[in-house]
């Protein structure tokens, strides 16, 4: 048997909890119950990754190369950092520092801006050489930056599909400044034998079939990914309004400590994304 | 202590529809009854909506050739058919609707663990419903409502907000299945331990997991759907090296399961319902219970039995086969515990419980046709006949909608403190039955013989059978509207339902009908009897409903 009461006393316990700790214990299930559910959203994609790399081992031996490691890397020391910074403000919260919490949660709210943008800089950067999703896949360059002339397709057709027509651009040699060399000088000589060594290099030569596929799964991923990290920046945000406000404290932390959680597992899924998308062997 | 006393006490506190009024007061209600309310008018609504859809289509076949719509319209109307039934009605009908209602009140708690988010859960709905209504509008969607890819990726219907509306309802049932789970799991009573809860409550929680689990999956793959058709993602397209079977897939790694999203509510109100008419403890109590858990956990392990003939390799088709049959175990232990139940029991045959015996019927034609379908070499026969569209609609419509309305019939007194006609419903309830099985039992037939599934015309030797089904359908439909028209009736002119109408040991029979709004008169003890024993319940209350014996001395 129990007793039925309805409580009306403290500001930051909803009126059907029995009291804080039981609303903790609460709101800490959800948010456990939510990640179970995030996970379970990206799965899918992940599975999709699974079939494609099985299917065309080749498109991801050659396209991961179009990708920069050192954005990924530095994103992923920007997260693991944001994530240091977000477990922190729950510990500031739970010992009442409220000048350490509100710093903590900006840092947080800054790191997730720079990976952002981190992210924004390589997906201009694949807009602008074609290296993209679906029909529009037309990339100009090789991953080694050898000039690719891919045909333009008529309006309604698909651009991807016309890699039959692509071509390996074949560049007089230049010197360093961009000058044209002299034919026949031996300065030209030795570039060209410099560009038929780079050549043979597989990353010289033109994609293989379906390389737009890698970038479907590439974007996808990467986007929704993406759209979290959006997601936890307006969580944090409200989170430091309120820290402002002189919220939360040592009896009143569960929105910092949940959001946290939240916080870890969008990290954590870039800590399988940027080995399974950049460090491809 | 004294059991009665929630009923003798509970009459000053306002009931939880008294206690405020207006547009307002239910529009930002964070109240769970009301939102239970609010689901279920949006759900009945859709409910009519579908159906009509589903007598447009029994018009149709009622004679071979183009009677009232074209081949194409056929298509759209058989799509928005199967979309609002699975999205809008049966998949949130129990849990979010009826479960909304009854599941805090069973544990004794003041609401669910997260009230607001139960709110935004009824307008992610709302939203998603309107969104699949307004496909309608903009000239419907013929892909059916699986939204197979590649045609749902070429087809010029309106793809697009049907998928987004799914989308969002998707999330809805997400969050009420957050909800659930964390309310059963931190409100329980003092007292109520995991094997002292109500077997409806066992099985909503299972439900929860799957929709938790599940449904996500859905999600990402209309995401993927939506981006497709958006910007042309790709993944799904075979022309770029994507793969639409992966779509398949997805699709039925959510799908699938939700057959059990809809099928596990019904059997939790089963367990209810047998042992209440009954007036018997439930037989088997913990087999019941855990073969809700096995139930969920085996739905996640068979989706390619929908794949049969879709080029999966044989080895995959074997496996899936193998473990789809293994589901007849748990869904067996079920019915045979509610058979033992009702074994030399003092059975009451209220209307509800005439919905929980056709319930036992009709699922075990649904389920035992899944047998034949879940093997392998009768499949390639079967599939896509109206073998299983009869199989699938005695499933989700011969056993969780039937179930649906059993509940509404048992907790309807409870929602509105109204007592209903009762012989009007018995009396619609059996023509329910016979009508339903006119519908699909001749669809078996067709099946059998050939008769593929959505098609707008047919061999004239399969006239007969069609036109047996169309006339069964259209009872069908007359006679479940007259029934909702029953319920909405005796809100008018209906009597005062007791505390206890029935004689149910759960905790909602122990407030009054209709509860006040934090379910029980705060302050008060709240009585937690012995679950599923009859013996000290007597039919003699002021009220006109049960009672616990005074002089029996029973320690609740």
């Amino acid at each position: 048997m129990s007793h039925h009461t309805i409580n009306g006393h403290d500001a930051h316990v909803a009126h059907h909890f029995d009291g804080p700790q039981h609303q903790f214990d609460s709101g800490k299930l959800g948010m456990w119950t939510f990640l179970a559910q995030e996970i379970l959203f990206f799965s899918a994609l992940f599975v999709a990754y699974i079939v494609f790399r099985y299917n065309h081992p080749e498109v991801f031996a050659y396209a991961h190369k179009y990708l920069d490691v050192k954005y990924g890397a530095i994103n992923t020391a920007v997260l693991i950092f944001s994530s240091l910074s977000a477990a922190w403000a729950v510990r500031a919260a739970q010992k009442n520092q409220q000048k350490l919490l509100i710093a903590c949660l900006l840092t947080t709210i800054l790191c997730a801006f720079a990976f952002l943008g981190i992210k924004y800089v390589e997906y201009k950067h694949k807009f602008h050489i074609g290296t993209v999703y679906g029909c529009n896949f037309a990339p100009s360059e090789t991953p080694n930056g050898t000039k690719i002339d891919w045909p333009e397709a008529p309006k309604g057709q698909c651009r991807a599909l016309k890699a039959s027509e692509a071509k390996i651009v074949v560049e007089p040699p230049k010197a360093a400044d961009g000058t044209p060399l002299e034919p026949g000088s031996p300065e030209a000589l030795k570039a060209i034998a410099e560009a038929d060594k780079n050549s043979t290099s597989r990353y010289s030569q033109l994609p293989p079939p379906n390389t737009s596929m890698f970038f479907s799964i590439y974007f996808a991923m990467t986007g929704l990914h993406g759209i979290h990290v959006l997601a936890g920046i307006a969580v944090f945000i409200w989170l430091l309004v309120r820290a402002i406000k002189g919220h939360f404290s040592e009896a009143y932390f569960g929105p910092i400590d949940f959001a946290a959680l939240y916080w870890h597992i969008v990290d954590l899924i870039w800590i399988y994304l940027f080995p399974l998308l950049y460090l491809i062997h | 202590m004294s059991s009665e006393a929630a009923t003798a006490d509970s009459v000053q506190e306002p009931s939880y529809i008294d206690v405020k009024s207006g547009f307002w007061s239910w529009f930002v209600t964070i109240d769970h009854k009301r939102i239970g309310v609010m689901y279920l008018i949006a759900i009945l609504t859709a409910f009519l909506l579908g159906g009509f859809f589903a007598l447009m289509i029994r018009a149709e076949l009622l004679l071979p050739g183009s009677q009232l719509v074209t081949a194409a319209t056929f298509n759209k109307l058989f799509t928005v058919h199967g979309a609002i039934m699975v999205f809008l009605v049966i998949i949130p009908g129990i849990p979010a609707a009826l479960g909304n209602f009854v599941v805090p009140i069973l544990l004794g708690a003041p609401d669910v663990a997260f009230p607001r988010l139960n709110l935004a859960s009824y307008y992610l709905y709302l939203s998603g419903a309107l969104l699949l209504i307004l496909s309608l509008f903009l000239g419907g969607v013929d892909t059916g409502w699986t939204f197979y890819t590649p045609y749902s990726t070429t087809t010029d219907t309106a793809v697009v907000p049907a998928v987004a509306g799914a989308f969002l309802l998707g999330f809805s049932s997400i969050f009420t299945g957050l909800n659930m789970i964390v309310t059963i799991h931190k409100f329980k009573p003092k007292g109520m331990g995991w094997f002292k809860m109500p077997l409806s409550l066992w099985g909503i929680y299972a439900t929860s997991v799957i929709q938790v689990l599940a449904t996500p999956v859905l999600g990402l793959t209309l995401l993927l759907l939506f981006v497709e058709r958006i910007v042309g993602i790709g993944i799904f397209d075979p022309a770029l090296g994507g793969d639409p079977v992966l779509f398949q897939h997805f699709f039925w790694f959510y799908s699938h399961p939700a057959v059990y999203i809809m099928i596990l509510p019904a059997m939790a109100v089963m367990s209810e319902l047998i042992t209440v008419f009954a007036k018997k403890h439930i037989f088997g109590y913990s087999f019941i219970a855990y073969s809700s858990i096995g139930l969920a956990l085996l739905s996640f392990l068979v989706w390619g039995h929908h794949m049969f003939v879709s080029g999966q390799s044989t080895l995959a088709n074997m496996v899936f086969s193998a473990l789809t049959f293994s589901v007849a175990i748990p869904s067996a232990i079920k019915v045979f515990n509610w058979i033992a139940t009702l074994y030399k029991a003092d059975i009451h045959l209220d209307s509800p419980m005439i919905w929980a015996l056709m319930f036992i019927l009709l699922f075990a034609i649904g389920g035992l046709t899944g047998i034949f379908l879940g093997t392998l070499n009768v499949d390639v026969h079967l599939h896509d006949t109206y073998f299983v569209v009869s199989h699938f609609h005695y499933v989700m419509m011969g056993s969780a909608l039937i179930a649906f309305f059993g509940a509404l019939h048992y907790w309807w007194p409870k929602m509105t403190g109204k007592m209903y006609a009762e012989k009007p419903a018995i009396i619609m309830s059996l023509m329910v039955f016979f009508s339903f099985n006119l519908t699909f039992m001749p669809q078996f037939v067709m099946g059998s013989r050939g008769m593929p599934r959505r098609y707008f015309d047919y061999d004239p030797r399969f006239e007969l059978m069609h036109q047996l089904s169309s006339l069964g359908a259209f009872i069908l439909g007359v006679t479940l509207f007259c029934i909702i028209l029953n319920l909405l009736i005796s809100l008018k002119t209906g009597k005062k339902a007791p505390a206890n109408p029935w004689g149910g040991t759960t905790l909602e029979w122990q407030t009054s009908s209709p509860p006040p709004l934090y379910n029980f008169p705060v302050g008060q003890p709240i009585p937690l009897p012995e679950l599923y024993e009859y013996d000290g319940l007597s039919k003699d209350a002021e009220d006109g409903g049960w009672q616990y014996k005074k002089d029996a001395g029973n320690e609740a």
